[in-house]
């Protein structure tokens, strides 16, 4: 078992389980929003690393690490359900190039504004758990308390937005919104207000993803989640961008081909695996893995 | 059936006109529905039927009278504040969301009730899990009280059509209306459908009032307490099934001036 799990194959699952998680939770969050109000939110990453940021400040003032995650979830929450109001509410009814736009823009905003605050270094949430990896009779097992903390609580965080969405009031009323706006409203179901819910549980997600990268080795900086970001897009377009279990199952994916690209083919092609995933993905299944039918109103 | 002066009408028309530019939809019109009474709102194509229906959801605003819910104690009421006042519609066709089971579609009917909010539901997952299984068997019951619960885990589009409209009356009755108004409830029906459709109306008369509009007078006929007779935006007639019947402006309507 032990020589199994430090053998190589099981290097590349665990490396790309690892990185797939903080895909799956972008693309999720992604998917939250696109489902609910139909923008592409370009400023996610953005959003979600200003709110890691404003976290990373108050752990330097000695919070706890849970303290810095939970003020991170709620600074990105609120600045979700903000900027829905605030910038994307005008723009409903309007052509979908608008809220693009706005958002691209709103990105470049954030990342300079954050650069501002807080300088373009790279910093770190201190890890809560260890590092270093475990190993097998001097061999090396991919895994760490910290990797699977990471893996445990996107997971948690995955589990926790599908209970929400599938077996609760809130749930309904937030798929009733977005499926069906004019129905629901006649069902009593305050549409706009779900659509701002929508947005703050979608940048909640997103921060999380933000924090986990902000603990790990590499730390964050401004622009850092600009390529988690794509990575993200492209797992929720493989999952076919209606569906939160295909984004999640796209995430998962792009780690893992990204990963074995990576062992098995060449460091130098790794970075274009997203692409090519999607171009498969597209060809292969155009509609999604888990979506089961097509007929999208634009 | 409820005709004393003193009972207060579920839903009151006084004296509503439409006007669209130079275009009187409705001219002058004027009907209540009283508690649990069955009335139909009938007329030629083009009458004003489905106009009149809108005025009384909301969904259209009169260029002048009003629309009043006495008995609810409400006055007129946008289409958001239907549900909490007491007031179910279903919509032409069916208006089921097509991505929720059968099940979810009914539950939605449920949403307009308080609780659940967006907090109880994130910082008390557990609880808000109890309401939605709460919701879930309230839900199941009425599927079984209109005979259609195998259908529960199914998607919409995938069941035959009477039974989507079943769906669609369900859902209706989850919101526990006062006053349900229905639009062309007959319409792509077959006959054993119609009688079925008709016999669930008619016990609906217990627990609420129902305004329905409908081209089909051999559903409406048998099935209403009163019936609105619309032509050219106006009443031509008001009465129960049998004076209409026999109403020669109402059969002039029907069968005779069409250009």
């Amino acid at each position: 078992m032990g020589a199994f799990l430090a053998s190589n194959f099981m290097h590349n699952i665990f490396g790309g389980l690892a990185q797939g998680v903080i895909y799956s939770l972008v693309a999720l969050s992604l998917v939250i929003i696109w489902q609910s109000t139909h923008v592409l939110n370009f400023a996610q990453g953005a959003m979600a690393m200003f709110a890691t940021y404003v976290g990373l400040t108050e752990i330097g003032r000695g919070v706890g690490y849970w303290w810095c995650v939970i003020i991170s979830v709620v600074v990105g929450m609120a600045f979700g359900g903000i900027t829905e109001r605030v910038l994307i509410r005008p723009l409903y009814g309007k052509p979908e190039i608008n809220p693009i736009v706005v958002m691209v823009g709103f990105l470049g905003v954030i990342e300079a504004v954050t650069a501002g605050i807080w300088t373009s270094t790279t910093r770190n949430i201190p890890a809560p758990f260890s590092q270093i990896y475990y190993q097998y009779r001097g061999r090396l097992i991919l895994l760490s308390p910290f990797v699977i903390f990471q893996i445990a609580l996107a997971i948690g965080i995955m589990l926790f937005v599908a209970a929400l969405f599938r077996y609760t009031k809130l749930g309904l009323q937030l798929r009733a919104a977005a499926l069906a706006p004019e129905v629901a409203r006649l069902l009593g179901v305050r549409v706009h207000r779900m659509l701002t819910i929508g947005w703050m549980l979608s940048a909640g997600v997103g921060a999380v993803a933000a924090v986990i990268i902000a603990s790990g080795n590499f730390g964050l900086f401004p622009t850092d989640m600009d390529g988690v970001f794509v990575a993200g897009f492209i797992a929720a377009a493989v999952g076919g961008l209606e569906s939160p279990m295909g984004a999640i199952a796209g995430g998962l994916l792009l780690g893992l081909v990204e990963q074995f690209i990576l062992a098995y083919w060449s460091p130098s092609v790794a970075p274009l695996s997203g692409v090519i995933l999607l171009v498969v993905a597209l060809m292969v299944r155009p509609q999604g893995i888990f979506t089961r039918s097509v007929n999208r109103r634009v | 059936m409820g005709d004393e002066p003193t009972t207060e009408a579920t839903l009151e028309l006084t004296d509503v006109s439409v006007r669209f530019g130079g275009l009187l939809a409705l001219n002058n019109i004027s009907f209540g529905v009283l508690p649990n009474q069955i009335v139909g709102l009938i007329g030629p194509n083009g009458a004003g039927k489905t106009t009149a229906f809108n005025v009384a959801c909301g969904f259209q605003k009169p260029s002048s009278g009003t629309v009043r819910f006495p008995a609810l104690g409400k006055g007129a009421l946008k289409p958001s504040e239907l549900a909490k006042a007491g007031v179910a519609r279903t919509l032409q066709g069916v208006g089921l969301f097509n991505n929720l089971s059968v099940l979810e579609n009914v539950m939605s009917g449920a949403l307009s009730r308080p609780g659940g909010g967006f907090l109880t539901s994130v910082l008390g997952l557990p609880h808000g899990l109890g309401m939605e299984r709460g919701l879930r068997s309230e839900a199941m019951a009425t599927l079984e009280r209109l005979g259609i619960a195998k259908f529960a885990g199914s998607i919409p589009t995938g069941i035959p059509y009477g039974i989507q409209k079943k769906v669609s009356l369900a859902r209706a009755l989850m919101g526990k209306p006062k006053l349900l108004l229905l639009d062309e409830p007959a319409s792509g029906l077959d006959e054993s459908e119609l009688e079925e459709f008709a016999h669930l109306i008619t016990e609906l008369r217990a627990s609420m009032s129902v305004l329905l509009v409908e081209h089909n007078m051999d559903f409406v006929m048998p099935l209403v307490d009163e019936l609105v007779v619309l032509n050219f935006g106006q009443v031509i007639a008001t009465g129960t099934p049998s004076v209409i019947s026999s109403n020669e402006d109402v059969l002039a309507a029907y069968l005779g001036v069409d250009e």
